[in-house]
């Protein structure tokens, strides 16, 4: 069994109330940090961690918080990113469910190290319900004195409020979220200036994901040093995978980031195999976004390596041959799924999801899914293969935000791997969803 | 040359609106609002946006935007720009439940598309549409987060999740049978996951 640290006490009957997570330890990172430490050293035992981004970009969040700007009585500000719309991932939604004190305890902790007064966690509209969840959390967090004024005798103060979101996959990206928070459209801002110097109402602000900031946790309660020996290289700690797709057992699992791909597919501690004794086709191990890899390539690298659930071994071959870890929203397919049918199903996401501020991105993606809809329509000519690819390399490094690299991306890859799945759609002018059996029936008797 | 009918009378919001919150609704936008540092009101704009749609029939007409911006004091148009950008918010009428059934990969790989045929045809409506009786209202949707329970549909507050025909013929007995109107809002979810 490998160790959890996020999720260890998922199970623990009322373990929402602030009662039972203070009965299984919780808070005491608070109460090390505003008791013994100062905030820098805060920061630098993040640092010390290794802890990078969980959101998907993977940025080391100790530097993310160093770049933040802290001019005289100008306010500062931590901003929760709980927007989770990649396509595969439900992991944050998981954490704030089950144990909405985690994030709050983080939040706390973080934002001393920040010296921000005031945070917000700006949670998807869709998770209405989970955001009750975490009022309901915070209003006990008040009532206790973790959060309000003179926190524990000292002279940190802070307050924290949740913002619902409107439905809408782009903010999650932060200047996109920032905006929103502000009571604007989700359109993404120019960077620079960076949200750490301007950012929510113009104030230096920090937006770090659910998972990242819950992970600061631990990091303070056993030292940035004890929590980078979990891990490999530079992927250090653990790190929560949402399992979804064609597998035993779908669900949301901590992983020590380094076990293999294989294991984590395979083992009855994980996934639990593939259903219904099919073979496993293809993985995408990180969102939508990230490349759809085939089974030798996700089990494998090209040099013949197993594959790791690490930022690296994931990434190793670059886009050639390899993928990335991303947000950890691993969708397992098996031998009898279409490619094609399931880009489809991602391009309509991207299509229907881009802001429309950047022409390459909302024109690119719409044109992506016409032609894709020509494909499963059975009506695609062999150019249109390479129309699609032309179309992607197109989007790709040429919008203000990264919604243009995740719609092109997974068109890329699909091309890269599973060419002749277009082609043969193409030369026979027919497309048959091999996938298409009665799926309800067969997976849940 | 005909009479210019946009921006000649002077804009007066006091006038225009006769949409009101109820008290408690207003307790809550007020709480909302207190989340900001003055000034800043703008920003429980989503929220009350949400509010206001579970108080004014599931949709937000033009009066009821109109009043939203009176209350945070804010240009109408601001309202208009934030409300017909997110998904969440209706600008027509809607049925007093809407079903949104997620499509997207893991939910596609687990049989959304028959839930969604299934519906149809129980229904009698295709994607879109409204029942005659204003009950139902069916919608696909973009990923909702619930791809280890696939496939999904939300209604209201509500995640119903790892669907079965079974399944939606119970949640669509129980909703009619209630006959209300369900919003995001709603207390009274029922999610597991």
């Amino acid at each position: 069994m490998g160790r959890k640290l996020l999720i260890h006490n998922d199970k623990v009957p009322n373990i929402h109330t602030l009662e039972v997570y203070r009965a299984h330890g919780g808070y005491a990172s608070v109460e090390k940090a505003l008791k013994t430490m100062q905030p820098d050293q805060v920061t630098d035992e993040v640092k010390k961690s290794g802890l990078r981004g969980r959101g998907g970009a993977g940025f080391p969040t100790g530097m993310k918080w160093s770049f933040l700007a802290k001019p005289e009585g100008v306010p500062r500000y931590l901003v929760c990113n709980a927007d989770e719309s990649e396509p595969g991932t439900f992991k944050d939604r998981y954490l704030m469910e089950k144990i909405p004190h985690a994030l709050i305890e983080g939040m706390i902790t973080s934002s001393f190290a920040l010296g921000a007064k005031q945070s917000y966690i700006y949670i998807r509209g869709e998770y209405f319900y989970v955001a009750r969840i975490l009022e309901a959390a915070i209003a006990e967090a008040y009532a206790a004195g973790w959060l309000g004024k003179n926190i524990l005798g000292t002279d940190f103060s802070h307050d924290c409020s949740v913002q619902v979101g409107g439905g809408a996959y782009i903010c999650g990206e932060e200047t996109a979220l920032l905006e929103s928070l502000e009571g604007k459209r989700g359109n993404p801002r120019i960077k620079p200036p960076f949200p750490a110097v301007a950012g929510l109402w113009g104030c230096p602000t920090v937006v770090n994901n659910v998972e990242t900031i819950a992970a600061v946790v631990p990091i303070v309660n056993m030292g940035g040093e004890e929590y980078a020996k979990i891990g490999v290289g530079k992927s250090t700690g653990t790190k929560l995978i949402s399992a979804s797709g064609h597998i035993n057992k779908p669900g949301v699992y901590e992983i020590e980031l380094g076990i293999t791909v294989e294991e984590f597919i395979y083992s009855e501690e994980y996934c639990g195999g593939i259903r219904n004794g099919k073979k496993l086709k293809a993985v995408v191990a990180g969102g939508s976004s990230v490349p759809i890899l085939p089974t030798e390539l996700i089990l494998k690298t090209a040099k013949g390596e197993p594959r790791l659930m690490t930022y690296e071994s994931l990434s190793d071959g670059g886009f050639l041959t390899g993928t990335m870890l991303g947000s950890g929203g691993f969708i397992a397919m098996d031998e009898d799924t279409s490619i094609v049918k399931n880009l489809f199903t991602f391009s309509r996401f991207y299509h229907h999801e881009s802001c429309g501020q950047c022409s390459p991105c909302r024109e690119g993606t719409g044109w992506i899914e016409k032609i894709l809809k020509k494909f499963i329509d059975g009506t695609a000519n062999e150019s249109d293969v390479d129309l699609l690819w032309d179309i992607q390399s197109k989007i790709e490094g040429k919008t203000i935000c990264p919604l243009g690299e995740a719609a092109a991306w997974p068109v890329a890859a699909a091309l890269r791997h599973f060419k002749h799945e277009f082609i043969e759609i193409a030369q026979k002018k027919k497309f048959v969803d091999i996938s298409h059996y009665n799926r309800l029936n067969n997976i849940r008797p | 040359m005909g009479s210019q009918v946009h921006g000649a009378q002077k804009f007066d919001n006091a006038k225009r609106t006769e949409t009101v919150f109820s008290e408690e609704a207003m307790k809550t936008a007020q709480t909302i609002i207190s989340h900001y540092p003055e000034g800043k009101q703008k920003s429980a704009l989503l929220p009350i946006l949400h509010l206001a749609q579970a108080e004014f029939g599931g949709w937000l007409s033009p009066e009821t935007m109109d009043y939203v911006a009176s209350i945070l004091k804010i240009k109408p148009v601001e309202v208009f720009e934030v409300a017909s950008f997110y998904t969440m918010y209706n600008l027509k009428p809607v049925g007093k439940c809407v079903l949104e059934v997620c499509q997207t990969s893991s939910c596609w790989l687990n049989g959304a598309e028959d839930i969604v045929k299934y519906i149809e045809k129980k229904l009698n409506i295709k994607v879109g549409e409204t029942t005659k009786d204003g009950m139902f209202t069916l919608k696909v949707a973009e990923c909702l987060g619930s791809c280890g329970t696939a496939p999904m549909l939300q209604c209201g507050a509500s995640y119903h999740e790892n669907l079965t025909y079974e399944k939606v013929d119970a949640i669509l007995e129980t909703y009619k049978n209630e006959g209300r109107l369900r919003s995001y809002t709603d207390l009274d979810y029922k999610n597991t996951l």
